[in-house]
Formats: C-alpha cells, sequence, structure tokens
C-alpha cells in the first residue's frame, strides 16, 4: 500500500524511504528500539527524561538550536516515550531535509561532548511538571499511575509507568545519562523513515552523507521477559478530587500482532464504539446510568492491556455500572455477535487505514512501526487483513480466553470521602 | 574513559566507507523553499442557491463534505446560552424515518462518518466518506440537515449529557480558567463572555429547538465546503439530489457588538485547593481579523509565545523549569477575540511565573533582534504549507475564506505576505497589542499556596474567587 526503499548503513541504522509529493513538505522519523521497558530500578521515568534531553543539543549544535534552527527553516519537530521504543520526528518543507538529517545524525553520533549535569537538571523540572500536568492536575489521573504495578509481577518491564516516580526523576543522575546513550542510542538500535516530497536517490545520498560518521557502538542486549500472567481479580478502590465515580477494568492480552490481537481491537469496537456499541448503548443510551464509557486496547511488544472505562451518572454507583459491564461481556462469551455489527466495524477499520494515508508524518511513523514489530515496513495491508479474516465466533472466543472474571483489575474512583459508590464484590 | 577509548576504531571505519566526512561546523545551507500551489478553488451554486467550494484532491479516496452554518454559540439568545450546541448535537438523533441508533448504524456501516458541532460564530455537519459510499453518505446528510426528528426523548436524554457535562467542568482547572478569563475579558452585555449553564440548558424546549433549526439551515445561512477525490461534474448531481430542497432564504442577525477594553490589570485568583499546579491564563482584548495589520501580529505572536522556540516557552519551560509549556495566541474573529498567554504552572512557583510571563511582555517593546524576526515569519510561512496535506485542513481553510470573506487567492499567496512582513510593523504590533500595564489576570490553583507569592508582584489588586462563583452551583437534576 506504501511502496517505500529500504537499505541498511554499514552502522547498522536502517532506513525506511517513502516518497509522497502531495504538499512541498516530508517527515523525517527516528524510532531508537528502547523505552520504559529497559529502565534499571529506581530509575523509573529515565528513558523519557532521555528523550528530553536530546532535544537540548550535540556537539555540533549549541542548547536551544536545535528547535531555532527547524522553526527558522518552517519545521515543527518533538518526540514520544512509550515502553517499547522512542520516537523523534521533524516534519519539514522539503527543502530543509538536509537540516533534519544533520540535526538528528548529530545527536546520534556526537550527543556527549554536550551532555552537562545542568542540562539533566533542566530537563528534570520540566518533566515533573509533564507529570503535574497530565497526571496530578487532571481528574483522574493518578490512578493511571498506579495501574502498572496492579497488572504485572513485579520487576516485569511494564511494571511502572512510563513517566517514572517523582522520587526515581529527583534520582537520575548526569552518569545515567551517559550510560544510557552508550548502550541504547546506537545506529543499529534504531530505524530512521523519511515520507513525503522527496527525491529517493538524492535522499539516500544525504543519510550516507549524515550518518555514515556515526559511530556503530555495541550490539544492544535485548530485554526478553517471560509472559506476565494474572492470577485473581484485584478490586481497587481510589478516592480523588473529582465529582462523579469512575470504573476501570483492565486484562492482560497477547502481545501486538500475535493470536487475539487483531480479535481484541475489535471486540473494543464492538463494545463501545459508535451509538450501536453494546456499552454504549445499554449504559449511556438505554438506561443513562453512565455519562460516558470508552475502551481501548494498548498494544505492546511483550504484552497488551485491554481497558474497559465508564464514568457514572450522578447518585450512579459503580456496582451498577459494573453488573451491566458483566452482563454483556459475558453474552458475548455465550452468543456470537450480529454479522451486520461486526461488518460495520470492519468498514469502519478500512476506512480509517485508508484516511491514514493522508499524512506523510503518519505514513513515516507508520513505517517504522511496523517495521519494528513485524520487520515489513508497508505491513497496512496485511494489518487491515487481520481484522478481515476474524470470524464472528472468534470474537466470542477471544472474549472468553481473554476478558476473564478471575484475571483483571477492577478499580473504582470516587470522590473523596464517597467509598460507599465503589464497585463492591460480588 | 573506557567507552570513549572503545569507539574510536569504529570511527576509523566509518571513515573508510564515507569517502567525506560533513561539515558539521555550521548547519546546512537550505535551497529555496517550493512555492505552495494549491489546486483551485472551483465555486458554483446549487439550484437552490446553496454555495459551494469545491477542491479536488485524488491523493486517497476519500471525500470530505463540510456544511457551514454562519451561526454559533454567540448568536445564542441570553437566557438560552448553549442553544447552538444543543441543535447541533441533536441533529443526529434521529432523521426522516431513521431514529438516532438506525442512523449512527447506517453512516458507520458506510464506512463514512458524520458529526455535528457548534463554535462561537458557525457551526456546521461534517461528513467524511470513501469515495465509493457518496451516494448513500449524502442521503443521510441530508436527512440530518432537512429533516432531524428532534424526538422530546433525545431532547432530554442530551439535556441530561450536557448538564452532567457541567457538572464535570468543576474538576477541570483548565476549563474553569478559561471560562473565567472570558467572563472577566469581556462586558456582560456581549456574548462573548457568556457559556451554557443550569438555568439556560433546563430551558431549551423542543419548540426552541425547531425553530433554530428552522430559521438557520436554510440556503442563506450555508455554505458547502467539498475536497478530496472527486471533481464537481461528479458532485452536483449528487449535491442536487439530497440537498436541492434545503429551505431558500436569509437569516437577520444581529450586529456583534465590538467589546471595549479592559481597563487597569484586574487579577483574579480562583481556588482549587490542592492543585498541584496552577493554571495561568493572562491577555486582553485583540483585533478583529480584518485587522491591516494581522499578519505582522501573527509574526509577532509566533516570536512572543507561538512555537516551542518562542520566548514565553524558552523563559517558563527551559530556563526556569516551572512548567511543562508556555503559549500564547490571538483569536481572530469579525469582532476582535482575545489575545491570551497561558500555562500550567507548579505551585509553589506561581508568583514567580507570573512575574516571567510580565518580564516577557515588557521584552517585546525592545527592538526586535533580526534572528527573531527570520525565524518568526519562516515558521509561519514555510509550515502553512502543513494545513493542507489533508482534506479535512483544507475544509477548515476554505471555512476561514467564507467566514472571514478572504480572496480566493489567499492560501498561494500567504507565504510571500508573511515573508514580506517588515521589522517596523511587527515591532509596532508589539507595542499596539502587548500592553502590560492593561492585562486580565486569571489564576486556578491553590489559594493557600499561591496568594503570597502572587501578591509579592504588586501587579495589581487580587480578588479571590470560588469554583462556584465562575461556574455557578452545581446542577441538580433527575
Amino acid at each position: 500500500m506504501v511502496p517505500y526503499e529500504q537499505f541498511t548503513l554499514p552502522n547498522g541504522l536502517n532506513v525506511i524511504l517513502h516518497k509522497d509529493n502531495t504538499i512541498p513538505r516530508a517527515t523525517v522519523n527516528v524510532w531508537y528500539h528502547v523505552g520504559s521497558g529497559s529502565e534499571k530500578p529506581k530509575r523509573t521515568g529515565f528513558a523519557h527524561l532521555f528523550e528530553h534531553i536530546l532535544f537540548e543539543g550535540s556537539q555540533h549544535v549549541p542548547e536551544g538550536k536545535f528547535d531555532e534552527w527547524l522553526e527558522a527553516a518552517g519545521a515543527n519537530n518533538n518526540g514520544s516515550t512509550m515502553e517499547d521504543r522512542t520516537n523523534y520526528y521533524e516534519e519539514i518543507p522539503s527543502n530543509a531535509i538536509e537540516l533534519a538529517l544533520f540535526l538528528e545524525s548529530d545527536r546520534m553520533g556526537f550527543l556527549k561532548p554536550s551532555l552537562k549535569p545542568t542540562t539533566v537538571d533542566g530537563q528534570r523540572d520540566v518533566v515533573k511538571n509533564e507529570r503535574r500536568q497530565s497526571y496530578e492536575n487532571r481528574p483522574y489521573g493518578k490512578a493511571n499511575l498506579e495501574l502498572p504495578a496492579l497488572l504485572y509481577p513485579k520487576d516485569h518491564p511494564y511494571s511502572w509507568p512510563v513517566i517514572g516516580s517523582m522520587e526515581d526523576l529527583s534520582a537520575a543522575s548526569y552518569d545515567d545519562v551517559v550510560n544510557f546513550f552508550s548502550t541504547y542510542y546506537v545506529p543499529g538500535n534504531a530505524s530512521i523513515s523519511i515520507a513525503g516530497d522527496i527525491d529517493l536517490a538524492e535522499t539516500r545520498k544525504s543519510i550516507e552523507k549524515w550518518f555514515s560518521d556515526v559511530p556503530a557502538g555495541k550490539p544492544v542486549t535485548k530485554i526478553d521477559p517471560p509472559a506476565p500472567v494474572l492470577t485473581e481479580e484485584k478490586r481497587i478502590v481510589m478516592e480523588d478530587n473529582v465529582q462523579l465515580p469512575r470504573l476501570t477494568m483492565v486484562w492482560l492480552a497477547p502481545p501486538i500482532f500475535q493470536p487475539g490481537n487483531a480479535e481484541l481491537d475489535l471486540v473494543s469496537s464492538l463494545l463501545t464504539r459508535g451509538k450501536n456499541s453494546r456499552l454504549y448503548k445499554r449504559l449511556v443510551y438505554d438506561l443513562q446510568i453512565a455519562q460516558s464509557v470508552s475502551s481501548f486496547q494498548d498494544s505492546k511488544k511483550f504484552a497488551s492491556e485491554f481497558y474497559i472505562t465508564v464514568t457514572a451518572r450522578q447518585g450512579v454507583t459503580l456496582s451498577q455500572l459494573e453488573k451491566v459491564v458483566q452482563e454483556e461481556i459475558d453474552k458475548l462469551k455465550k452468543e456470537e455477535p450480529q454479522q451486520r455489527e461486526v461488518e460495520r466495524i470492519v468498514n469502519q477499520f478500512e476506512s480509517g487505514f485508508v484516511a491514514q494515508l493522508e499524512s506523510s508524518g503518519n505514513k513515516a511513523d507508520q513505517l517504522n512501526h511496523y517495521y519494528y514489530y513485524t520487520g515489513n515496513p508497508d505491513y497496512f495491508n496485511e494489518d487491515f487483513q487481520r481484522f478481515k479474516a476474524v470470524s464472528r465466533n472468534d470474537l466470542s472466543a477471544a472474549v472468553r480466553q481473554y476478558l476473564k472474571d478471575d484475571a483483571r483489575i477492577v478499580m473504582s474512583i470516587v470522590p473523596t470521602g464517597k467509598t460507599e459508590l465503589a464497585a463492591k464484590n460480588k | 574513559m573506557k567507552k570513549l577509548l572503545s569507539l574510536i576504531p569504529l570511527i576509523l571505519i566509518t571513515i573508510t566507507v564515507c569517502a567525506q566526512r560533513p561539515d558539521r561546523s555550521v548547519p546546512p545551507a537550505l535551497g529555496k523553499a517550493k512555492n505552495l500551489q494549491l489546486p483551485p478553488i472551483q465555486r458554483f451554486t446549487l439550484s437552490n442557491g446553496i454555495q459551494v467550494l469545491l477542491m479536488e484532491k485524488h491523493s486517497v479516496p476519500m471525500i470530505q463534505i463540510n456544511t457551514l452554518l454562519q451561526t454559533g454559540a454567540f448568536d445564542d439568545p441570553v437566557g438560552k446560552e448553549g442553544l447552538s450546541n444543543f441543535v447541533m448535537d441533536l441533529v443526529d438523533e434521529g432523521a426522516g424515518s431513521l431514529d438516532a441508533l438506525q442512523l449512527a448504524d447506517e453512516i458507520e456501516f458506510l464506512g463514512a462518518s458524520i458529526t455535528s458541532y457548534s463554535g462561537n460564530f458557525s457551526s456546521g455537519i461534517n461528513c467524511t466518506v470513501p469515495v465509493s459510499k457518496l451516494d448513500p453518505a449524502l442521503k443521510i446528510m441530508g436527512e440530518l440537515m432537512l429533516h432531524p426528528t428532534f424526538a422530546e426523548g433525545e431532547i432530554d436524554r442530551v439535556r441530561k449529557l450536557k448538564l452532567t457535562g457541567l457538572l464535570q467542568n468543576y474538576d477541570e482547572p483548565t476549563v474553569i480558567a478559561t471560562r473565567a478569563f472570558n467572563k472577566f475579558l469581556y462586558d456582560a452585555g456581549t456574548p462573548y463572555g457568556r457559556f451554557a449553564n443550569e438555568q439556560s440548558i433546563k430551558s431549551f424546549t423542543k419548540e426552541d429547538v425547531v425553530k433554530y433549526h428552522q430559521a438557520n439551515f436554510v440556503v442563506g445561512n450555508t455554505t458547502l465546503l467539498v475536497v478530496g477525490d472527486i471533481t464537481r461534474e461528479k458532485m452536483i448531481p449528487v449535491l442536487e439530489k439530497y440537498l436541492a430542497s434545503c429551505k431558500t432564504g436569509n437569516i437577520t442577525k444581529a450586529s456583534k457588538p465590538v467589546p471595549s477594553q479592559i481597563k487597569g490589570r484586574p487579577m483574579y485568583i480562583i481556588d482549587k485547593p490542592g492543585a498541584a499546579q496552577s493554571v495561568i491564563r493572562i491577555g486582553r482584548i485583540g483585533v478583529p481579523r480584518s485587522a491591516p495589520d494581522h499578519d505582522a501580529m501573527v509574526v509577532m505572536n509566533t516570536i512572543l509565545g507561538g512555537s516551542f522556540a518562542s520566548r514565553l516557552n524558552t523563559n517558563l519551560r527551559e530556563v526556569h523549569g516551572y512548567s511543562y509549556g508556555a503559549s500564547s495566541g490571538f483569536t481572530f474573529w469579525n469582532v476582535p477575540g482575545p489575545f491570551v498567554a497561558s500555562s500550567s504552572v507548579q505551585t509553589d512557583v506561581t508568583g514567580l511565573a507570573l512575574g516571567e510571563f510580565f518580564t516577557e511582555f515588557k521584552n517585546m517593546i525592545a527592538p526586535l533582534p533580526d534572528a527573531d524576526l527570520t525565524r518568526g515569519k519562516n515558521y509561519e510561512a514555510l509550515g502553512y504549507a502543513g494545513n493542507f496535506e489533508s482534506n479535512n485542513g483544507i475544509a477548515a481553510a476554505l471555512a476561514e475564506l467564507v467566514l472571514y470573506q478572504l480572496p480566493d487567492s489567499y492560501f498561494n499567496t500567504y507565504v510571500e505576505k508573511i515573508l514580506t512582513v517588515d521589522k517596523k510593523s511587527v515591532e509596532a504590533a508589539s507595542k499596539k497589542y502587548i500592553v502590560p500595564d492593561n492585562m486580565l489576570v486569571v489564576v486556578v490553583g491553590d489559594r493557600a499556596k499561591i496568594e503570597e507569592g502572587v501578591k509579592k508582584l504588586n501587579l495589581g489588586k487580587i480578588q479571590n474567587l470560588t469554583i462556584e462563583d465562575i461556574l455557578g452551583k452545581k446542577p441538580e437534576f433527575k
């Protein structure tokens, strides 16, 4: 679906190029195959803190210039950190590709001379404020920080939140930064994809020019944790400064692109996408005991997570909501979903697959995403075919197999002092 | 030391691979940026008089069809705040022979989406559809526009969703801050600081809804924006088939009052005990979209707070670490919209952070360095093409053209216009529009912990308020 050219430099850097001349812009997208899952004990949040430091300059790029130079060329840039990977991108006018490649190669190959303890301190404060803004000062936000430790065994790479703890962020040192860079930010552990208004041959030459002198470094030892298993139902009650109680149910699910993964994406839509979805229709539309309901699967390399979140109407207890959620899950376990509702969802998925191809930035990131998880950058069609291949019976089977009553987290978040609204034991 | 040494042999190897090491002493020189040349905007009129703007874009087999109505929340009468939003939410809750659930099922089955919205001065129904499903999707969109049912049961259900939404606002410090800011920026006689409330939402009747629909869904108030993998020849018959029965007629709108500038430097602290951060909004009344110095203001704001490397973000985030980010922006309307600078800052430095906002406001009066001017202009001008990558983005740009009566040549000439903005006009815009002595300041945070620090700044008299002072008492309903 997305034609591409791929090659590897002698230092190990994987390169993916895709041409799309719709507008005179392009995206340079770099994935490092390291995320919060590779953090050491007592250093949670480090991979993300490190991502911040990568914008603070490198040997040939003084502090502050990374953003100034890109903006002066009409470019946007950003990065993000997840459990499995960290990415960085520049959305640029097509005449500025050289600049983006210079900047990305300089911080890949020549970061160390510019690292200073004060840079770490500065970004530490910024990241702590990111944590405050995204979790602590947001309604229901603090609960998200508790879930990883409830879902995974101690020491599993997904058992702490990507943003990390305030204590560990305070402890991160200059030495940690230097070591993390040497260990993980090597070309053999990275992939660069460029999509947009480019000339393929010229871009290849530019990549060779800017990245060939990036030292190869040592091979990276990959983490390989045992498959996590939840063996019980954990019921948690938290209080927060909120008006309405909220129920969150979470299950562990198979890794991304493994059997069961596509089924559960479809199950999520079956439950909460659109007015006719099972949970929306009953909780929000018919009974009107919930203000909103959502579900999604967070798909990752070693395990995925399946979430259902329901926010109650005033005066409704979370036990009432849980009862209906359970009824709908049980019904799916017993009866196959209707042909019409499955087709409806697959049709929506199909449009989504087509619409995402409008954006070069999205294509560049997806090429890296598919390459990392499947080895094939242009996995768009294969990815969509997974959903087409799922039968109605597969969906019921997946619900039976993965959305079990005795292996999940049932978290109640209630307004402070109102624990009587929590979802009670049956 | 060991790590560093171990790299040396590898560096030698790579030198042999790459004939010439790149010069990293200066950033690479850039070639000339390509011009933005969009396909032409095709204008035509349906047999009933509805104006259509169409832009072909054949990169993916999808079409975007947006109905733009030139009425929105600020047209809601006093006591009926939120009516426009309420009606637009109801148009897809049943239309023609289909009830709300059937409608949703039919649309989604096509792989299409039809959403409705209400903004401040406009509202609309937006349809995204695969080319192969254009006809059935437009049939449904036509029903939504022309024959919504407005069943009593749906009105009552949506009312409860809205009232519960009001209750949820008490948890959202950014919503509280924005509401407070608009309330104190605009005098009560204008619609710009008003918002939907318990009384207004409870007052909506079916008659209100039907009357609003009849008055506003008329040819003279409606423009269609079509973008995507389609030609005018193929589009016209489908539009004629499903939208030609739209009622002719115009709307009569009272002219919008021009707001008066705020006086002095009023400051409000809205108490949110236990808040981990303080949400800050600082600003004043700006100018309308038609202001002759619009382009200079855009460049000026990019330098002040419109990008990551802007002064506000550099100061509050990078230099001081007070915040995850700080920004500023002008909102342009047909009447003067707000200028607002904003951030969420950690509680214990709230006063210091406020002080830094004013430091940067004052610094804007100093002569502008060339590097800042170049960066501001290029960022805005050369980044502009990014707005036209998706059908949706182009449709949004076309809506701006309609709402602000811009010429069809606007998009293709904008880049050049911004690149030729001169330093004098940007400096003049700073002096004229960033007036530190004349700013409204709103802070939502933990008063017990922040009040002293804010007082120390001596910016002005502080008024202490509760969340209820802004949002009213919590709504009660069954």
